[in-house]
């Protein structure tokens, strides 16, 4: 395996959830044909508003619920059924960090019972007092001192970004390759965001990790990310690295989504009348048809309703490529095709639509 | 003593931290209340029988006498001594109650967390059993088991009790296991590899503590009125003696229209005491342990959604900065 090669790799996961209206069946499509790489040593934020399915992914990448169709790919290998053997080792390797740290650990266990049980399940037999003494360490790392002091808390004793680095601890302690980190400051007080950032930042490049860092703010993606995917309604529309994705944004979701970032220093790219306000996702147990952006879209086009765009490069370069699924960069021909297409099954009540 | 060392264990386990100093319990006034007169009868059902002044059956004494120096809760129609067969029939009592409300418990924590951690047609098998004991009326099928069982002495009575009274609390803790299984923290423990069976013993029970305590303490009272009940319709043990038993011969007697009062008010005030403490304690122990398991989730709640308003916020302004 070469050292560029994706650690782990999502190729076209969707994950739904059936659900029962009354009386109806339902399905909601909470992730759809999503793929996705990380790599080690460099942080790949997902991006997206609530309910985008951003901790979704997060869970099936952790192997918490299986993916309803698509593969998941640790080391190049394609990963087994979630037990045994096999699967404990995967745990090993990709270890999650939860989006609230305040329902994320146990009420009634200690700060060291959280770290120690991960270490015992999957380091090398050890004496209680190695444990102890590895509990301390990696208290130490996450900068909760007197470690002695926090091994004996409970998680009602802690403020949340403490919290939140006793969750990161866990984490570490199993010694993962991977680290996935589902909005992990978004609970937090602003004060104290940056600390945890920053040390998730230091953790991920000292060891060499792979991380993926799920927000709803574009702006922390860019200051903390090297690689931008930004998320809506359960399908990535556009992603690359972090400067191109945030500074010249292909897809008009992501332009909204920058818009609307508390960013005082950027002009809006689209013109201020057309730029929505960001509502609510759509409903995802019945999902737009074609492009799901294209109801809130200013610049839709009839094709948009239609199908489905698949990725569009963009540009790119320094490795990795940008790109975007919308129609506005399709290929010439390609967009004429589309909408020669559309024009021949082009329904008359459509026209009339913006 | 199951039912202080359940109570305490559960308790303290958690103990050592700066604002949890000394029994958590006992800092509340009505639990240490409770606690103390519970101990009490704790005390007496241990020691009862040995501190008797006399044999509680035995007759030939004073009839029907008022409570005097000679016999402290006076003396019933065929001159047995009150105060003995108190003392006696507490530990009958009591050995019902805890034999009672630990199988129950066990029941209740067994049926009741496997069906809902497990979930599945596993679940809808036991959630069917539930509901069918819970509908099943207890009392009359209690007489009909024990009327089969007779003569056994109150440990078919406490079991017939467990087996009739589990279905509530298997119930409860069903629910509450739904919720817990959602909870971040067992999707944590089982993303960092621990398996299903410590997940369930380690993590979840544990967190379940308020319920089992207070349904342990419910089926307490439940089991010793359930006795009580038993004994004095005549269809308890007539070979041991317990409160019930010496209310049964006091009604027997007509003890209640003679004014016969120190027959039967030491017993029923015994019964009334024990459920009296075993209130207090649960209310203590609800005071305790609730602060610390609902607010989290209406915080971090209250917390998202500030959050989400404040986000909302400095986007309007931020845009409104933008020219
Ligand atoms: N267990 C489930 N059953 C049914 N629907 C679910 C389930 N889990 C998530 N969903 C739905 O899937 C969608 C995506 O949810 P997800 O939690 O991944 O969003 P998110 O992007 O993490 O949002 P947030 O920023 O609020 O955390 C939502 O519409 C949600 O209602
Ligand atoms: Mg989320």
């Amino acid at each position: 395996m070469r050292p560029d090669d994706p650690v782990l790799e999502a190729r076209d996961v969707s994950r739904h959830y059936p659900v029962r209206h009354v009386g109806r069946r339902g399905v909601v499509h909470a992730v759809d044909d999503v793929s996705l790489a990380l790599f080690r040593g460099r942080i790949t934020a997902v991006v997206g508003e609530s309910g985008s399915g951003k901790s979704t992914i997060a869970r099936v990448l952790a192997r918490l619920e299986p993916p309803t169709s698509g593969e998941l790919r640790l080391d190049g290998e394609p990963v087994g059924k979630p037990r045994g053997q096999a699967f404990r080792k995967y745990l090993g390797q990709v270890q999650m960090i939860f989006q609230d740290p305040f329902a994320s650990l146990n009420p009634i266990h200690t700060v060291e019972h959280h770290i120690a049980r991960p270490l015992k399940l999957h380091g090398p037999p050890r004496s209680k007092a190695e444990v102890h003494a590895e509990v301390l360490a990696l208290l130490e790392r996450v900068s909760l001192t007197p470690a002695e002091q926090f091994a004996r808390k409970r998680p009602h004793e802690l403020s949340g970004g403490q919290r939140q680095r006793v969750s990161i601890a866990r984490a570490l302690a199993v010694r993962p390759e991977v680290l996935l980190a589902d909005e992990p400051v978004s609970m937090l007080d602003v004060s104290i965001r940056l600390g945890v950032l920053n040390l998730l930042q230091r953790l991920g490049h000292d060891d060499g990790l792979a991380l993926l860092y799920i927000t709803h703010d574009i702006a922390s993606a860019r200051y903390f990310a090297d690689s931008v995917q930004v998320m809506y309604a359960g399908r990535l529309v556009e992603g690359g690295p972090a400067e191109a994705v945030t500074q010249e944004p292909a897809h008009p979701y992501t332009r909204l989504l920058i818009d609307s970032a508390p960013d005082p220093d950027r002009r809006g790219v689209l013109d201020g009348g057309r730029a929505e306000r960001l509502g609510e996702a759509p409903d995802l147990s019945d999902p737009p048809s074609g492009c799901r952006f294209h109801p809130r879209c200013p610049l839709a086009m009839p094709v948009c309703e239609e199908k489905a765009p698949p990725k569009f490069s963009v540009g790119g370069g320094a490795g990795e490529e940008h790109w975007a699924a919308c129609w506005l960069h399709a290929p010439e021909e390609q967009q004429e095709q589309a909408q020669e297409q559309e024009a021949q099954d082009q329904h008359p009540m459509t026209t009339g639509r913006r | 003593m199951a039912a202080t060392a359940t109570i305490v264990t559960a308790e303290t386990a958690p103990a050592p931290a700066k604002a949890r100093r000394g029994i958590p319990l006992l800092r509340s006034g009505k639990a240490l209340t409770g606690v103390v007169i519970f101990g009490i009868f704790i005390l007496l059902a241990v020691i009862g029988p040995w501190i008797a002044p006399d044999d509680p059956s035995q007759t030939g004494g004073p009839v029907l006498q008022s409570p005097s120096g000679a016999h402290l809760l006076g003396t019933t129609q065929s001159g047995q001594d009150v105060l003995s067969q108190v003392l006696t029939g507490a530990r009958t009592s009591m050995l019902v109650g805890v034999v009672a409300a630990t199988l129950a418990t066990a029941l209740a924590v067994l049926i009741g967390v496997t069906a809902g951690y497990v979930g599945g047609w596993t679940d809808d098998i036991l959630s069917m059993l539930t509901n069918i004991f819970l509908v099943i009326p207890a009392l009359p099928l209690t007489i009909v088991l024990t009327g089969y069982l007779e003569g056994g002495g109150w440990f078919p009575i406490a079991v017939v009790i467990s087996v009739t009274g589990w279905a509530f609390g298997a119930r409860l803790q069903r629910a509450q296991t739904l919720s817990l299984r959602n909870r971040d923290y067992i999707k944590a423990a089982r993303a960092v590899g621990e398996r299903p069976w410590r997940i369930v013993t380690v993590e979840l029970v544990p967190n379940l503590g308020a319920i089992i305590i207070s349904g342990f303490l419910f089926t307490f009272i439940f089991a010793i009125l359930t006795e009580a009940s038993l004994s004095f319709l005549g269809l308890g043990s007539m070979t041991t003696w317990s409160w019930g038993t010496t209310l049964y011969w006091a009604q027997n007697s007509s003890a209640f229209t003679t004014g016969a009062w120190w027959w039967y008010v030491p017993p029923g005030l015994c019964i009334a005491l024990v459920g009296a403490s075993l209130s207090l304690i649960n209310f203590g122990a609800d005071e305790l342990m609730n602060p610390r398991l609902a607010p989290v989730a209406k915080r971090n709640r209250k917390a998202r959604r500030a959050q989400r308003r404040q986000a909302a916020a400095a986007g309007a302004a931020g845009k409104e900065a933008t020219p």
